[in-house]
């Protein structure tokens, strides 16, 4: 019996041909003790065992990357190969082979339900913690100069990431008593009025801790966005590229740059 | 009856919030604050909120009444130090204290008081940095 779920289920170079046959051996051991007691309830004792067995199955599958044509066919493996021992078995019994083979079958369609449902959450999972990381990643807050900082946003800004960028501009604000925030905006591929409401958000907070905040990389189109939206910007210091908002930060704060004489 | 204590430095006045402001003591510090520039004609008050970790939106409006009633009198008023909780609790309740002029700390304060006096002190638009 376990040979024919082993071939069955044989593939990929993902996983080794030993871990294979010892999960399939852990589950069909399992499997087997859980329907020898006769119980076919799936929430009884025997068949939450194997509920967890199926899940670190699945989640571990899904971690590996197989894909869920895959996963569901390893589990469904498992019937084909149960029918075939349970012909063998109740081969003179017509009846009896039926009954068994629904039960078999209600089985493992409930078990391989199982398995897609966490099959799935642990996609979730991996997908939730990229998110997690992209948002963390993405929102670095540079010291450009002595007092001047310089806060790139890449993506689009919705509340959640507004509220990361705010809290770590302000923090980086109070501890480098920086005087000048440059917010810019160049890799922000759409502006629309939540995310422009968002901007006005960041830089009142930034005013109000006592600094002044330059938003730049403003592109023509996001500019065009802006005004046919009815947005009002007045109040900000707007530049279009980063250099100009570093030029204005320098003249705020009684800088200057100069290039030196040549001879 | 527990009062915030102000104190006069030269031409300015200092009040440091060392402790939570419940409304009864927001308004004494108004009163009391309101009553002392006009009794000493200060040019200038400075109110350093960097202990204070919760605000409201009376909190909000008690900064923002003490700098118009100050400007009625000829003072302007500087707000430093506020905390970056306390900032974006302000910008979520839709505070952004406009009238107020706000400095990183006391002695950037004190500088932009210093400027604001010195040159055009009706220049509203101008808050934080000076050039």
């Amino acid at each position: 019996m376990q040979f024919q779920l082993q071939d069955a289920s044989l593939r990929e170079d993902l996983i080794s041909n030993d871990d294979l046959r010892a999960q399939s051996d852990e589950l069909l051991t399992a499997f087997l003790k859980a329907y020898s007691s006769g119980n076919t309830d799936l929430n009884s004792k025997e068949f939450v065992g194997i509920q967890d067995i199926l899940s670190e199955i699945s989640i571990s599958r899904a971690r590996q990357g197989f894909s869920v044509r895959e996963t569901g066919t390893y589990v469904l493996s498992l019937k084909s190969a149960l029918t075939q021992s349970l012909q063998e078995e109740y081969k003179n019994d017509p009846a009896k082979l039926f009954s068994e083979f629904v039960k078999v079958s209600n089985l493992v369609d409930s078990l391989s339900i199982v398995t897609f449902e966490t099959y799935i959450k642990g996609r979730e999972e991996v997908i939730l913690r990229q998110t997690d990381e992209i948002s963390e990643i993405s929102t670095p807050v540079i010291r450009v100069w002595d007092k001047v900082l310089a806060l790139p946003i890449i993506g689009t800004l919705d509340s959640a990431r507004t509220q990361i960028v705010m809290e770590s501009l302000l923090t980086e604000i109070v501890a480098s008593e920086s005087t000048i925030a440059i917010l810019d905006i160049s890799g922000v591929p759409a502006v629309d009025s939540l995310v422009a409401q968002h901007l006005i958000k960041t830089v009142s907070a930034t005013r109000l801790m006592g600094a002044e905040c330059i938003i730049s990389g403003i592109r023509p189109e996001i500019a065009q966005t802006i005004v046919h939206l009815g947005i009002d910007l007045s109040g900000i210091k707007t530049k279009s590229t980063l250099a100009s908002a570093l030029q204005l930060a320098f003249s705020l704060t009684n800088q200057e740059v100069k290039k030196k004489s040549s001879f | 009856m527990e009062r915030i204590p102000i104190l006069k430095m030269g031409e300015f006045l200092l009040v440091t919030i060392q402790v939570d402001l419940y409304d009864r003591l927001a308004l004494t510090l108004e009163n009391d604050l309101i009553n002392m520039v006009a009794k000493s004609g200060s040019k200038g008050v400075l109110i350093d909120i960097s202990s204070v970790s919760i605000v409201d939106s009376f909190m909000g409006r008690i900064l923002g009444n003490i700098a118009s009633m100050s400007r009625i009198l000829d003072a302007e008023t500087v707000v430093v130090g506020m905390q970056p909780a306390v900032a974006i609790t302000l910008v979520e309740l839709g505070l952004t204290l406009s009238g107020v002029h706000t400095a990183l700390n006391v002695e950037k304060g004190i500088d932009l008081l210093k400027s604001k006096i010195g040159d055009t002190p009706t220049d509203e638009d101008h808050d934080g940095i000076d050039d």
